[in-house]
C-alpha cells in the first residue's frame, strides 16, 4: 500500500489554514504579517485544538494551541472559551460597563474577538449559553472589583487561565438540568488540556503556557542563519523547577509518590493542565459528583478510578507561566506547537526549516565564484541541487504544513523522504498513535519593518 | 578577476588620441568617486551637445563631424564607453528581421571593419561569421525568411544542415537540430574599443569630449532646446542629443518640458570562462541558439555565453549612477536555465573553468525596436537609445541615420519603425514599461510568427463598446495602446490557445474571417474603428484652408460636406501621413489619420502651421467612437435609422453629413468605408456610442448584420489594392509611385509641400511602382503564407519587396502588395519604372526561400467584383489605414 504524492498532499493539507493581517487594521500597523496553522491527527478523533483571534476592543492578537488528553472535551472547551476570558481580563473598566449595560438592556454587544478559524474548528452551540453566563459572571466580578489600575497583560493572562479552570470545575460541580449539557460539563472537567497561548501587541509578546506545548521564536542571525529562542518552559518531569515546585506543594511524606516514572502521581505527563479534576478535587467531591452524575460517567472506569497516593489535592493547576519578550527586527517568526512536533524535531531544525521556507529562495545565500576554481559542470550540478530544494519548498503554501511534512517525513539526512512520509500517513488508526502524536502547529510571521520602526521610535 | 576583465575589454592606446581631447584623470583604473580636477572647462556655446559617451553618442559625434558639423560637445557622466557599451558582448550580427535594422547592422559591420585603419585604435574586429541554430521546423522557416532578405541585400548567407554546422564549430552538439543559418560576414569586436575609436576620429574632426560631466537637465524655450545644464556649468546649444542609454528615460523627464523616451533596463547576464585546454580558434563562428535562448562566442580561447531568459529582472535606474549599476550582483540561480542550455549545446564545456558571470543591464523598448529621432514636443531635442541588446550591431548605422536626420532634415532611409514619434505619453508609464519589457526581453528569442501581439500593457485605450464586443466573442489586438478587434469567434467555436496558434501556415481563424468578409460583400457588417486619430482644424478666417492647402497635396477647397482623400507630403513628395479630410464648414475641417499618427501628425502640423495664427487644432480622437458599416445593405440600415434619404443621389460617395441616428443627434456620417466596399463610417460622440451601436444592431438584424474585425477589413482592402500608411506607404513613397496621381492637384492654384518633387516625377517618371501580385501556384492549405518583406523577382532578378499581403476570399488567392524597382542589369543603377516594365515580366515571390509565381497588376480587378457599387474612382483607389 502506497500513497501517491498528491494523496499525501491532500492528507497534509486537509486542515491547513492561513491568515494574512491587513496591513493597516484601522488602529495600527500590525507587527504580525499573518500566520499559518495546521493539524495532523494521530488519535481518532484528534484531541488537539487551536485558536486564533484578533482582539477588537483592545489591541493585539491571540493565538493558541491546546493538547487534550483523556478525550478532547476539555481542549475543545478551552479553545472556545479561553480567549474570551483573556480579552475580558484585558478590557478597561468602561468597556466592561458598556458591555454589561448592553447585555442588561438587550442591546447588541460590542464584538470582543474576531476569530480566524478553519472550517473544521467548531464551537459548541449547545453550551454557548452556559459558557456565556459564566463569562458574564466573571466580568461582573471584574466590574465590582474595579481596581482603577490599567490592566497588566501578564496578570490578565494568569487570571484568565485560572478563572476559566475554576469555571470548568464549578460547572461540573453544579451540573445542568439539561442532561446533554450535564454530561458535557462533566466530560470537560474530567478530561484535560494543556494550553500555550501567545498575545502579540506591537513589539510586546507574551506567552502564557500551561503544560508541555511549546512556543519558540525563530531568530535570523546577522549571517542569515537561523536560531531558536524558547519562550516557554515545558511543565513536565524533564523540567527540574517544575518537579521541585510540585514536590514543594505537598508534604515531605509524599515526595516519592508525587512524581513517579516521570509522571504526576505516576499517571499524568503534563504537570499543569486545565480540567483533570481527578487531580484537583478531593476524593469526596469526586465520588459525590460521579455518583450523582449520569450513567455513562459511572460506567467509565477511568473517571471512577482515584489516583494512588492521593492525599493532599490539588496536585494540578492551570496557572500559566508567562514569559514576556520584546520583539526585535531579527525575530522573524513564532512557532506554537503541541508536543507532537517537539517529540520528533529539535527546535534548531524547526527554526531552520521554517526560516528557509519563509524567506524562500530570496534569502538563499547567493553563490559567488570569487577566486575559486569552479567548472561549468560543477556549477551546473550545484544550481540544479539548489533548484530542487526550492521546488520542494514551494510545494507547500503553508509554513505549518511544510513543518509537518518534515516532522513526519524526514529521513536521517534531514530531507523529506516521500516513502517514509507515505508510510507514516497510511498507518491504520490503531497503529498511528504508536508512531506519532497529534500535531498542531501555528507559525506566526512578524513584520520586521514595523518592529524596527517601533524600536526606533523609542 | 573583475579587475582583469575590465582591462581586457577596454585596453586602448590613448596616446593616439588628439591632444585637444584631454583625459580628465591620470589613473584609468581608479574607481574612487571623488571628483578630480577638470583641466578643460566647458565651452559656453556649441551647436550640438551630445549626452552619453557610449557607442551611440560616439557614433553620432563621429558621423556628424564627418558630415561637416564641427561645433560639437560630447558629455559623459563617467568615462567613455563605460556604460552598457563596455560590458556588451561585442557581437555584430546582421541577421535582423526588420529591414531597416538589417541595413543599420550591415552598415555598422562595414564601418567597424575599416575603423582600425582609419583611427589607429585597435577595435578587435574579427570576422568570425555566425550560425543561428534551428531546433524546430518553424524556427528554420523564420531563419529562411531572414536568409531570403539578407541575400537580396547582397549579404552572403546560407541555410545549412546540422552536419555542416558540426564542420564549422568543433564543440557543438547537433543531435537536436533541424538546420541552421550561416552568415559568414558577421564579426566580433571589442565594443568599448569601437566606441573609443569613433571618439578618437570625432575628436580629430573637432568634437570636444568631456568626461565626468553629467547633464542635469535641458532647458527649453518656445518649444526649442536652448541650454544644457551640467554639474560643471551650462552650455547654450541648438541641438541636444540624448544618447544616455538606460538613463535616457530619466534624463528625458528631468526638464520642465518632459521628453518621453519609453525604455526600461533589464539585468542581462553572460558568462566568461578561462581558455579551453585547446583554446578555441579566434575565427570560430559565433553560435546563436534562439530555441535554447543563448548565444556563444569565442572569448580569449574560452567562451562568452549569455542569453535572454523567460523571467527577466527589470532594473530601476532612478537615482543610480554608473558605478552602482556596474556593481550589480551576479545571480547564478537566475542564470541556471541558460547554463543548462549552454551545456546541452556544448557538453564538452563541463570541465571548463568559470571566470565570471557578468551582469550587464540592457535597455528594452515597448516594441523591441530602437528609438531615434526628434522629440515631437521639443525641437532640436534628438534621441538615440533603447537598443534592445543590439547596440553594437546597430551603433554605426543608427549614428549615421541620426546624423543625417539632424543635418539633412531626414535620414536617407525610411526610419519610421524606429521613430520616437511612434510613441506618445501613453507608453511612458513606468509600470507599463516594466511589464512590457518583461515580455519583450524573452521575445528576443521567441519565434516571431505573423500577426503576433504583445500580451502585456493591454486594455489601456478602449472603445466604449469594448465590453459589448468582448462579450460577443471579440479577439483583440493592439495599436498605439488601443484595443481593436481582430475577428469575432462565433459562439460554440473555440480557437487554439495563443502558443499553439503560432504558425507560418494557414491560421485557425481562416474560416471565421472568411464568413465576416462574405457578410461585408453580401449584407452588412459593423467594425469598431474608434482608434483612428482625429483632429479638428479651424480658424476665424481663411487661414485654416490656406494652411491646409499648403500642407496637403489634394485640393481642399471643396464644397462644405465633401470628403477628400489626401496625402500629407514632405518636400520630396513622400507620404508623412495619409488621411481623409472632411470640410465641416467654410472654416473648419475634420481630419482622420491612422491610429499611430497621433503624435507624428500632430508634431508635423504644429511645426508647420504659421506661428501666432488664429488656426486652432484640437485632437478629438477620444471624443468620437467610429463605427464602420460595410456592405450593400449598409444604406438600408442607415436610412431606416435616420429617416433621411441616403440614396446615392442624396448621399453620394465621399460625403459627410451630420444626422440623427435613433435618439442620438449630431452623428457625423461619412460615405467612406476604407475598403472599396459601399457603406458609411459613423463618428459618434462617445456618450451615444452604446445607444447607436444597439440601434444599428437591432435594425440591422433583418439585413443580416454582424460584427466584424480588422482581419476582414484587411483582406478587403488588400484585394482592392488599397495601400496602407505605415506599411505600404512611407516618407519615401510618393503618390506618383502608388498610382494616386489623381489625389494630387498640381494645378490647384497654390504651392504645396512636395509639389516640386511631384512635378519632377511627373515629367521624368518614377523609380518604383506600387504593384499588386496574385499568387498563382500557391496552395493556401499547405504552403507557407506570405506576410510582408518577401523579395519579389522579375524574370529571375530581384526587383523589390512586398509590403503587405492577405488572402482574398473573393479571388480565392493570396494577394501581395509591394514595390517594383528597375535595376540596371550591369551597373545595378536604379532606372525609371514604366507601366510596360511592370506589365511585361514574369514574377515570383520568395516566401522563406520558396518561390511562387505571381501575376502583377497595377490596377485592381474592378470587373471581378460584380457587386452593386456606387462607382467612384476615387473611393475605389482611395486609401486605407489600419
Amino acid at each position: 500500500f502506497y500513497l501517491t504524492p498528491p494523496q499525501v498532499n491532500s492528507i497534509l493539507k486537509a486542515n491547513e489554514y492561513s491568515f494574512k493581517v491587513p496591513e493597516f487594521d484601522g488602529k495600527n500597523v500590525s507587527s504580525v504579517l499573518g500566520f499559518d496553522s495546521n493539524q495532523l491527527p494521530a488519535n481518532a478523533p484528534i484531541e488537539d485544538r487551536r485558536s486564533a483571534a484578533t482582539c477588537l476592543q483592545t489591541r493585539g492578537m491571540l493565538l493558541g494551541v491546546f493538547d487534550g488528553h483523556a478525550g478532547c472535551a476539555c481542549a475543545q472547551a478551552v479553545s472556545e472559551r479561553l480567549f474570551y476570558y483573556i480579552a475580558v481580563s484585558l478590557l478597561p473598566h468602561e468597556t466592561l460597563l458598556e458591555i454589561e449595560n448592553a447585555v442588561e438592556s438587550g442591546r447588541a454587544l460590542l464584538p470582543i474577538l474576531q476569530w480566524h478559524k478553519h472550517p473544521n474548528d467548531y464551537f459548541s452551540k449547545e453550551a454557548s449559553k452556559l459558557y456565556f453566563n459564566s463569562l458574564r459572571t466573571y466580568w461582573q466580578e471584574l466590574i465590582d472589583l474595579n481596581s482603577g489600575e490599567t490592566t497588566d497583560v501578564k496578570e490578565a493572562l494568569i487570571n484568565a487561565f485560572k478563572r476559566l479552570d475554576n469555571d470548568i470545575s464549578l460547572e461540573a460541580q453544579v451540573g445542568d438540568p439539561n442532561s446533554f449539557l450535564n454530561y458535557l460539563v462533566l466530560r470537560v472537567a474530567f478530561s484535560g488540556a494543556t494550553a500555550c497561548v501567545a498575545h502579540v501587541d506591537g513589539v510586546d509578546l507574551h506567552i502564557a503556557n500551561t503544560g508541555d506545548s511549546r512556543a519558540m521564536l525563530g531568530v535570523q542571525e546577522e549571517d542569515g542563519s537561523w536560531s531558536a529562542l524558547n519562550l516557554s518552559y515545558d511543565h513536565n518531569a524533564q523540567n527540574v523547577h517544575e518537579v521541585e515546585r510540585v514536590k514543594m506543594e505537598h508534604p515531605k511524606s509524599e515526595e516519592k509518590n508525587v512524581v513517579k516514572q516521570d509522571r504526576l502521581l505516576g499517571l499524568l505527563m503534563p504537570f499543569r493542565a486545565f480540567g483533570d479534576v481527578k487531580f484537583k478535587w478531593s476524593i469526596e467531591l469526586q465520588k459525590r459528583v460521579i455518583e450523582s452524575g449520569p450513567d455513562q460517567l459511572n460506567e467509565n472506569e477511568y473517571t471512577k478510578f482515584i489516583p494512588p497516593n492521593y492525599h493532599t489535592p490539588p496536585y494540578l493547576t492551570a496557572e500559566p507561566e508567562v514569559i514576556y519578550h520584546k520583539l526585535r527586527p531579527q525575530d522573524k517568526f513564532l512557532v506554537l506547537a503541541t508536543d507532537g512536533l517537539w517529540e520528533t524535531m529539535h527546535r534548531q531544525d524547526v527554526a531552520r526549516i521554517v526560516g528557509e521556507y519563509l524567506t524562500g529562495v530570496h534569502h538563499q545565500q547567493p553563490i559567488a565564484v570569487g577566486g575559486y576554481k569552479v567548472t561549468l559542470g560543477q556549477m551546473h550540478g550545484l544550481l540544479t541541487e539548489r533548484r530542487a530544494k526550492i521546488s520542494s519548498v514551494f510545494e507547500d503554501q503553508n509554513a505549518a504544513t511544510h513543518l509537518i511534512r518534515h516532522a513526519v517525513g524526514n529521513n536521517e539526512f534531514g530531507t523529506v523522504d516521500h516513502e517514509r512520509l507515505s508510510k507514516m500517513l497510511s498507518l491504520p488508526e490503531e497503529l498511528a498513535r504508536m508512531y506519532r502524536d497529534d500535531m498542531t502547529i501555528i507559525v506566526v510571521q512578524f513584520n520586521s519593518h514595523v518592529i524596527g520602526a517601533c524600536q526606533n521610535e523609542e | 578577476a573583475a579587475r582583469m576583465f575590465l582591462r581586457l575589454l577596454s585596453d586602448v592606446r590613448w596616446r593616439a588620441a588628439n591632444p585637444k581631447w584631454r583625459r580628465m584623470t591620470c589613473s584609468r583604473r581608479s574607481t574612487s568617486s571623488t571628483p578630480e580636477p577638470h583641466p578643460v572647462s566647458l565651452p559656453a556655446q556649441a551647436q550640438v551637445v551630445i549626452c552619453g559617451g557610449g557607442i551611440m553618442g560616439t557614433s553620432v559625434a563621429y558621423h556628424l563631424s564627418k558630415m561637416g558639423w564641427k561645433d560639437i560637445v560630447l558629455l559623459e557622466q563617467g568615462r567613455l564607453a563605460a556604460g552598457t557599451t563596455r560590458f556588451c558582448a561585442g557581437i555584430v550580427s546582421t541577421a535582423r528581421p526588420v529591414s531597416i535594422e538589417l541595413k543599420m547592422a550591415d552598415y555598422s559591420n562595414k564601418l567597424y571593419q575599416q575603423l582600425e585603419q582609419e583611427t589607429g585604435v585597435n577595435t578587435g574586429y574579427t570576422k568570425t561569421g555566425s550560425i543561428s541554430l534551428a531546433q524546430t521546423q518553424d524556427r528554420l522557416i523564420s531563419l529562411k525568411r531572414i536568409a531570403s532578405s539578407l541575400n537580396v541585400m547582397g549579404i552572403p548567407c546560407e541555410i545549412i544542415t546540422p552536419k555542416q554546422v558540426a564542420q564549422l564549430h568543433p564543440l557543438i552538439n547537433i543531435h537536436d537540430l533541424v538546420g541552421a543559418m550561416y552568415v559568414p560576414g558577421d564579426a566580433l569586436v571589442s565594443s568599448a574599443n569601437v566606441s573609443l575609436a569613433l571618439a578618437t576620429a570625432a575628436s580629430r574632426n573637432g568634437v570636444q569630449i568631456h568626461e565626468r560631466t553629467s547633464v542635469s537637465h535641458v532647458a527649453v524655450q518656445n518649444g526649442r532646446v536652448t541650454t544644457v545644464e551640467t554639474d560643471r556649468g551650462q552650455i547654450n546649444c541648438e541641438y541636444f542629443v540624448n544618447c544616455a542609454g538606460q538613463w535616457a528615460y530619466e534624463l528625458g523627464h528631468s526638464g520642465k518640458e518632459p521628453v518621453n523616451i519609453p525604455l526600461h533596463a533589464c539585468e542581462h547576464f553572460y558568462l566568461l570562462t578561462h581558455p579551453l585546454k585547446e583554446p578555441l580558434a579566434s575565427n570560430v563562428p559565433t553560435i546563436v541558439d534562439p530555441d535554447g535562448r543563448i548565444y556563444i562566442r569565442n572569448w580569449q580561447g574560452g567562451i562568452l555565453s549569455g542569453g535572454f531568459e523567460k523571467n527577466p529582472k527589470p532594473l530601476f535606474t532612478e537615482g543610480r549612477n554608473q558605478l552602482e549599476i556596474h556593481n550589480l550582483q551576479e545571480d547564478w540561480d537566475h542564470f541556471e536555465p541558460l547554463l543548462s542550455s549552454l551545456l546541452r549545446r556544448m557538453p564538452d564545456l563541463e570541465a571548463l573553468q568559470i571566470m565570471q558571470l557578468v551582469n550587464c543591464p540592457e535597455s528594452f523598448t515597448p516594441d523591441m525596436r530602437c528609438i531615434m529621432g526628434e522629440s515631437p514636443t521639443v525641437r532640436g531635442y534628438f534621441v538615440l537609445a533603447g537598443m534592445n541588446s543590439a547596440g553594437i550591431s546597430y551603433g554605426g548605422g543608427a549614428g549615421k541615420y541620426l546624423a543625417e536626420w539632424m543635418v539633412n532634415g531626414y535620414p536617407s532611409e525610411n526610419v519610421w519603425p524606429l521613430d520616437l514619434k511612434r510613441f506618445g505619453t501613453l507608453q511612458s508609464s513606468r509600470t507599463f514599461l516594466r511589464h512590457r519589457v518583461m515580455e519583450v526581453m524573452p521575445l528576443m528569442c521567441d519565434l516571431k510568427v505573423p500577426r503576433w501581439d504583445f500580451q502585456t500593457g493591454r486594455q489601456l485605450r478602449t472603445s466604449p463598446l469594448y465590453d459589448r464586443l468582448d462579450a460577443q466573442g471579440a479577439r483583440w489586438m493592439e495599436k498605439h495602446g488601443f484595443e481593436r478587434v481582430k475577428y469575432f469567434v462565433p459562439p460554440g467555436k473555440d480557437l487554439l490557445d495563443l502558443e499553439q496558434s503560432k504558425t507560418f501556415y494557414k491560421p485557425d481563424w481562416f474560416d471565421i474571417v472568411g464568413s465576416e468578409v462574405k457578410c461585408c460583400k453580401e449584407a452588412v457588417c459593423v467594425i469598431d474603428m474608434s482608434s483612428f486619430t482625429k483632429f479638428e482644424i479651424s480658424s476665424t478666417g481663411d487661414q485654416a484652408l490656406e494652411s491646409l492647402q499648403y500642407l496637403f497635396s489634394n485640393d481642399l477647397d471643396v464644397p462644405v460636406g465633401h470628403v477628400v482623400h489626401t496625402g500629407m507630403l514632405n518636400e520630396k513628395g513622400g507620404y508623412e501621413n495619409d488621411c481623409s479630410i472632411a470640410r465641416l464648414s467654410k472654416r473648419s475641417f475634420f481630419m482622420i489619420s491612422p491610429t499611430d499618427q497621433q503624435v507624428h501628425c500632430w508634431a508635423w502640423l504644429k511645426n508647420r502651421l504659421p506661428d501666432n495664427s488664429n488656426v486652432t487644432m484640437e485632437d478629438v480622437t477620444w471624443k468620437y467612437t467610429a463605427l464602420n458599416l460595410i456592405g450593400p445593405r449598409a444604406v438600408d440600415v442607415l436610412s431606416e435609422l435616420s429617416y433621411a434619404p441616403i440614396t446615392p443621389e442624396h448621399f453620394p460617395s465621399l460625403f459627410c453629413k451630420e444626422m440623427s441616428v435613433g435618439y442620438a443627434n449630431g452623428i457625423r456620417v461619412m460615405s467612406i468605408t476604407h475598403t472599396g466596399e459601399p457603406g458609411f463610417v459613423l463618428y459618434i460622440p462617445i456618450e451615444y456610442a452604446l445607444h447607436v451601436y444597439n440601434e444599428v444592431m437591432n435594425m440591422g438584424q433583418k439585413y443580416g448584420i454582424r460584427n466584424a474585425g480588422y482581419y476582414a477589413l484587411r483582406s478587403l482592402r488588400i484585394e482592392k489594392f488599397f495601400a496602407f500608411w505605415g506599411q505600404d506607404l512611407d516618407a519615401f513613397t510618393t503618390p506618383m509611385e502608388c498610382g494616386r496621381e489623381f489625389q494630387v492637384k498640381l494645378e490647384k492654384g497654390m504651392e504645396f509641400v512636395g509639389q516640386e518633387a511631384l512635378l519632377e516625377q511627373k515629367q521624368n517618371g518614377v523609380y518604383k511602382r506600387f504593384t499588386m501580385f496574385i499568387l498563382e501556384d500557391h496552395d493556401t492549405d499547405t504552403d507557407l503564407w506570405p506576410w510582408w518583406g518577401e523579395p519579389i523577382f522579375r524574370n529571375g532578378r530581384y526587383v523589390g519587396k512586398t509590403t503587405s499581403s492577405a488572402y482574398s476570399y473573393t479571388l480565392e488567392r493570396h494577394v501581395c502588395l509591394g514595390f517594383v524597382q528597375h535595376f540596371d542589369e550591369k551597373t545595378g543603377e536604379e532606372l525609371v519604372v514604366t507601366t510596360d516594365f511592370v506589365n511585361q515580366g514574369d514574377y515570383e515571390i520568395d516566401i522563406a526561400g520558396q518561390r511562387f509565381q505571381a501575376k502583377a497588376k497595377l490596377y485592381p480587378f474592378s470587373s471581378l467584383f460584380a457587386q452593386r457599387r456606387r462607382k467612384d474612382e476615387e473611393e475605389l483607389s482611395g486609401y486605407q489605414r489600419e
